[in-house]
């Protein structure tokens, strides 16, 4: 399927919208009427057609801009892109897998040729065509996995694997919720979690630290996060808290329709061939709540699940200050009607 | 005493002398002079012949622990004006250090994490040094905004002494940076910032 790539920002001006076919495959993270922790992982396998679970690599009409978005980001702040010394290996597994993924899926748009160790990446959407030597980084224009995560939605991080536990070695950072590459670089499972809230103590990150220790090769995992945003902005780093910050005190009734966005995290576990690290991918979706009640169900549910947060993840996920405009907008929404299992739509 | 909880922050178990160690490196600071002086009455002074200490004196000048460490008499002892020498000490130290050598640190958290810093460059395991917190519980805080670093912090908001924004000390630490994550507290609302408290005497 031939993508028609949108034209739009995320920052400034804020023309970022989700047409009418995005919006029905939107990864809604509640597959009921409320919410907690838990290890909610499930197998990284091919979903519905036209599901954001139709491609394990997914591509869609944001492509584009989210790439131009990556580099300004990058241009402002390169330390949202680290690898330490030890990753080089990985880095290329991680090129690998995107390539293959992306080419496999949408050759309309993307082609991978490989004669021995000499590949040729054509990229039609960014208008890249290059030829390399893989494992030869000199033979590129960035480190390898620069290289591709400037070409593939998302935020990447590598951990590696030792002593029994996963450490977070290598990363391409720059959409997401809240949360510092440059600090927690180096730091192991449990300590960048560590500000997390109640999860530590029901034991969520001992049971998926275990689960992904055992992580196989060619059978990746998966699981959805969540968070709210006040306008349709990627880079939502603590870097720039100071500067996306002042944007929670701008959502009034009248607004807020428009300004808050549900940002939901596709988060992909892999293991990798080479150097047995994982890649962990975590792809940001935004839709607008004027967008997202536009399907019923997810009207109705949407409500429900922000009054029954318990107020430490209101705090941890910076929704304090906005969450009673939110559910007195949202409840108009909700005819207190049953809804169905699962979180797609009807 | 530190909070307990944070799970970034390293723990700082204590310097228990290992009698199989060949040669002993105690970097020290302030009140840390005193941990090793009671592992001396601990453990008998067998192992300071084999031992080096780098000290520094810091906010514990007045109590002279330089007298009582060479009292000890170790192998080596050096006596540093300020960190920065102690750093290029330290380094020099490792340079030289053989299959054997212990590495004990001992002092204010924000020494501990920066000599640990110099320790991992040099390939240390961490879990292999020995570190005993002792002293004020002033923290080193990195601005996530600017990247500057603020040594000796003790209250929280506190202003960054590199772009002044009023940063919230959080309770999560980095071990390759050695410092807490400081971050914007009146970012929603410039300005609103609350009056500092004293959180870490």
């Amino acid at each position: 399927m031939t993508i028609t790539f949108r034209n739009e920002t995320f920052r400034d001006d804020f023309t970022f919208r989700n047409s009418l076919y995005n919006i029905r495959r939107f990864p809604f993270p509640f597959d009921r009427d409320e919410y907690m922790y838990s290890v909610n992982m499930e197998p990284h396998v091919r979903g519905k057609k036209d599901s954001v679970f139709e491609n394990l690599i997914d591509v869609d009409e944001h492509y584009v801009a989210e790439m131009l978005d990556r580099a300004l980001v990058l241009k402002e702040d390169p330390l949202r892109c680290q690898a330490l010394p030890h990753m080089m290996a990985a880095q290329w597994d991680t090129l690998e897998l995107l390539m293959e993924h992306q080419a496999q899926d949408y050759s309309e748009h993307f082609t991978l040729t490989k004669n021995g160790d000499r590949w040729r990446w054509i990229n039609r959407p960014m208008g890249i065509d290059d030829t390399f030597t893989f494992g030869d980084p000199s033979t590129l224009p960035y480190p390898p996995m620069e290289y591709i995560t400037r070409q593939a939605q998302g935020d990447f991080c590598i951990v590696d694997q030792r002593d029994n536990n996963l450490w977070m070695d290598a990363g391409m950072v720059t959409t997401q919720a809240d949360w510092s590459l440059d600090f927690d670089i180096g730091m192991n499972f449990m300590e960048w979690h560590g500000p997390v809230p109640l999860a530590h103590q029901i034991g969520v990150f001992d049971r998926a630290l275990k689960f992904l220790l055992n992580l196989q090769q060619g059978k990746p995992t998966r699981r959805l996060n969540w968070t709210m945003t006040v306008n349709p902005r990627l880079d939502t780093s603590p870097e720039n808290y100071h500067k996306w910050g002042p944007d929670r005190a701008t959502v009034t009734p009248e607004n807020v329709g428009e300004k808050m966005h549900l940002r939901v995290e596709l988060q992909s576990l892999w293991r990798l061939p080479r150097s047995n690290a994982i890649l962990f991918v975590i792809r940001c979706y935004l839709i607008s709540f004027n967008e997202l009640v536009t399907v019923p169900k997810w009207g109705r549910r949407l409500p429900r699940v922000l009054k029954s947060l318990p107020p430490e993840i209101v705090d941890y996920k910076g929704l304090t200050r906005n969450r009673p405009i939110m559910l007195d907008w949202l409840e108009k929404y909700d005819d207190g009607s049953p809804t169905s299992p699962g979180i797609f739509p009807d | 005493m530190l909070v307990a909880g944070i799970k970034s922050r390293p723990e700082y178990k204590g310097l228990d002398v290992d009698a199989h160690a060949k040669r002993h490196l105690f970097v020290l600071e302030g009140e840390g002079a005193q941990a090793l002086i009671d592992q001396v009455g601990a453990k008998g002074r067998d192992f300071l012949a084999k031992s080096e200490i780098l000290y520094l004196a810091a906010a514990a000048a007045p109590k002279a622990y330089d007298v009582a460490l060479s009292a000890l008499s170790p192998d080596v002892f050096w006596h540093a004006p300020t960190l920065q020498p102690l750093l290029f000490r330290l380094r020099a130290c490792l340079d030289l250090a053989r299959m054997g050598t212990r590495l004990y640190i001992a002092g204010t958290e924000g020494f501990i994490g920066q000599i640990m810093q110099v320790a991992m460059e040099y390939g240390i395991d961490y879990h292999s040094i020995h570190t005993e917190h002792r002293g004020s519980a002033a923290r080193r805080v990195q601005c996530v905004h600017c990247k500057g670093i603020t040594d000796n912090v003790t209250t929280s908001p506190f202003a960054c002494t590199h772009c002044g924004l009023p940063l919230l000390v959080r309770d999560h630490y980095s071990r390759r940076l050695g410092a807490f994550q400081g971050v914007n507290i009146d970012a929603e609302e410039p300005g609103t910032a609350p009056a500092p408290e004293e959180m870490f005497p």
